[in-house]
């Protein structure tokens, strides 16, 4: 643990997960969020181990993308305590990337795929730097790499919904990141689409760095992703796929409302 | 266009530019925020700002109203931002139950308070005075070289273009965090983009041009300027930076056009009387708007819902 979390958990009146070390990208603890009266996201400790490709899953209004957002401080929380790599949040921004829910912008916006990636580089241009050629070319490598190139000049209300979704990842690609937090990034897009992007996700793992995504496709948990986290309000379980994604918690999970069948076919085959 | 232009016409008119602009310039941000009646609420709220200004200082010069003025327009963002925030209701709704309400009271402040000795009244506020901002010892292009003629320019102008610049500069210094935090507050947010602090600081730099601009020409303008411009831009191109562009433009072409029309308007169609300045140029900006509607190049996309889901 850094000199500085042990002080943000000293201040905080209490000692910081065990899990929070500069190994581990991401750990929560005691975690609580709420809109109104009724939590959304009730005391969760978790902890995302390096290089993994992680799913936040549980039903409809379980508190999957509030957990994310409280997690990145877009929300605020009740309570809980959050380290990246070992730091607070504030001192590790540089090593997150975002790519939240599509339907949370307005796409009619008034500007090109090529200024929405761009403004992944937001931390080297700053106020007043103006973009230059590199730039650009790193804008569009990133484009190139969700196949998204030869659409930097569209206005963005002009792509398909999948299309979108590809831009948002090609902008948090331009930041560089170590930790990727993704907000539903298959919810509503094609088949073609969902291949560019677990493509993109799987090659960020191979170069070492970590994936977390809210997720709602429980058909594809066991193709996808290597550690889970399964809510609903409460943490329900976490650890590696194989061990945690169990008919047993997903019933705990979504309370009885998979049949038994269902969830068999879900499962990976009894080695 | 000689010695009587510049005398009774380009103090007018260059107030008339300088206004519309610093009203459209933030504008531009609160549509596609969706705040664009926050330029309404400000301009109302003004009203009892400097009524109380002057109940409390007894004159009407110029800094206890304009102090009045931005209190009051605080006072007005907080009591939304409560209204919104306590009563869970939508900002649209908080904005006009704030507004009216102040406006109102203002109103019957102005009643019951003696002000009959100075000039402050609901017309004032409404209309302000464009063309009594002449340039009297002015006799000529020459009197722009003239120190002394300089002088005595309307105390309007300079506040005014002050204004305007420091809302340009703040524009462009604080240009690509709007635009980030206008389009996507929450991947602005995990940036460590201060956003709170961005968009009350875009709030009360729209209340500092809507007091500036009030001073000299009155809400109506205001309200006008914070609307048709940006709104009318936004039909003519899909880029933010090219937005900004036209709605200057058009602001600028609004307060032109408005001011000759006022001034000459009724004449070519065989009435007497000019009519109000500030009123003509809001209608022109309003028309400016009609026609975007009509004929812009982009005009489809504004205000229509996002199409289906293609999967």
């Amino acid at each position: 643990m850094t000199p500085a979390a042990v002080q943000l958990a000293a201040s905080d009146g209490r000692a910081l997960h065990p899990a929070a070390s500069t190994d581990n990208p991401l750990a929560i603890q005691g975690m609580t969020v709420s809109y109104g009266e009724k939590p959304a996201v009730f005391s969760i400790d978790a902890t995302v181990p390096p290089g993994s490709m992680a799913a936040i899953i549980g039903p409809n209004g379980a508190g999957k993308s509030t957990l994310l957002k409280a997690v990145l401080g877009v929300v605020p929380a009740l309570s809980g305590t959050v380290a990246v790599f070992g730091a607070p949040l504030a001192r590790a921004r540089h090593r997150i990337a975002y790519v939240p829910q599509r339907a949370s912008v307005d796409w009619d916006f008034p500007t090109r795929v090529i200024d929405v990636v761009l403004m992944g580089l937001y931390r080297e241009l700053g106020l007043l730097h103006l973009v230059r050629r590199h730039h650009r070319e790193k804008a569009l490598a990133c484009l190139e790499r969700v196949g998204m190139a030869d659409f930097a000049g569209r206005q963005i209300g002009q792509l398909s919904g999948g299309q979108q979704q590809r831009v948002f990842l090609a902008r948090a690609l331009a930041q560089n990141a170590d930790l990727y937090l993704l907000d539903e990034p298959f919810a509503g897009v094609d088949a073609a689409t969902e291949k560019a992007i677990i493509d993109v996700l799987k090659s960020l793992k191979a170069e070492k760095r970590t994936v977390v995504c809210v997720h709602h496709d429980l058909a594809t948990v066991v193709d996808y992703f290597d550690h889970v986290l399964l809510i609903n309000v409460r943490k329900i379980a976490e650890g590696p796929v194989a061990t945690t994604f169990t008919a047993e918690n997903l019933q705990a999970t979504y309370g009885g409302r998979l049949a038994t069948t269902h969830i068999d076919q879900l499962m990976l085959p009894v080695a | 266009m000689g010695a009587e232009f510049v005398q009774l016409s380009l103090t007018p008119l260059a107030i008339g530019i300088l206004a519309a602009v610093a009203c459209a310039l933030p504008g531009n941000f609160l549509i596609l925020r969706r705040q664009a009646l926050i330029g309404d609420a400000i301009s109302h709220v003004v009203l009892p700002g400097i009524v109380v200004a002057f109940l409390i200082t007894g004159t009407i010069s110029t800094w206890p109203m304009m102090l009045g003025a931005a209190g009051a327009a605080v006072v007005a963002v907080v009591l939304i931002e409560a209204i919104r925030r306590l009563g869970r209701i939508e900002p649209g709704a908080a904005m006009g139950v704030t507004f009216t309400s102040l406006f109102a009271a203002g109103v019957l402040l102005l009643e019951q308070s003696d002000t009959s000795s100075v000039h402050l009244d609901v017309e004032h506020a409404l209309y302000g005075n464009l063309e009594s901002l002449i340039w009297l010892s002015a006799d000529g292009w020459g009197s722009l070289l003239d120190p002394q003629a300089l002088a005595d320019l309307p105390p309007e102008l300079g506040r005014m273009a002050v204004v305007t610049l420091l809302i340009a500069v703040l524009t462009a210094v604080f240009w690509r965090p709007l635009k980030l935090s206008t389009f996507d507050e929450g991947f602005a947010k995990t940036l460590g983009i201060p956003t709170g602090a961005l968009s009350l600081g875009l709030v009360v730099t729209a209340a500092l041009a809507a007091v500036a601009a009030f001073d000299a020409v009155g809400s109506i303008i205001v309200i006008a300027m914070f609307i048709c411009p940006p709104a009318a831009a936004r039909l003519m191109t899909n880029r933010l930076e090219v937005q900004v562009a036209w709605s200057i433009a058009f602001a600028a072409v609004s307060a032109v056009l408005g001011y000759v029309f006022a001034g000459y308007g009724p004449l070519w169609f065989g009435g007497n009387d000019a009519v109000s300045a500030a009123g003509m140029i809001a209608t022109v900006s309003g028309m400016i708007l009609g026609s975007a509607c009509l004929f812009a190049p982009h005009r489809s996309r504004v205000g229509v819902p996002p199409e289906p889901e293609q999967t």
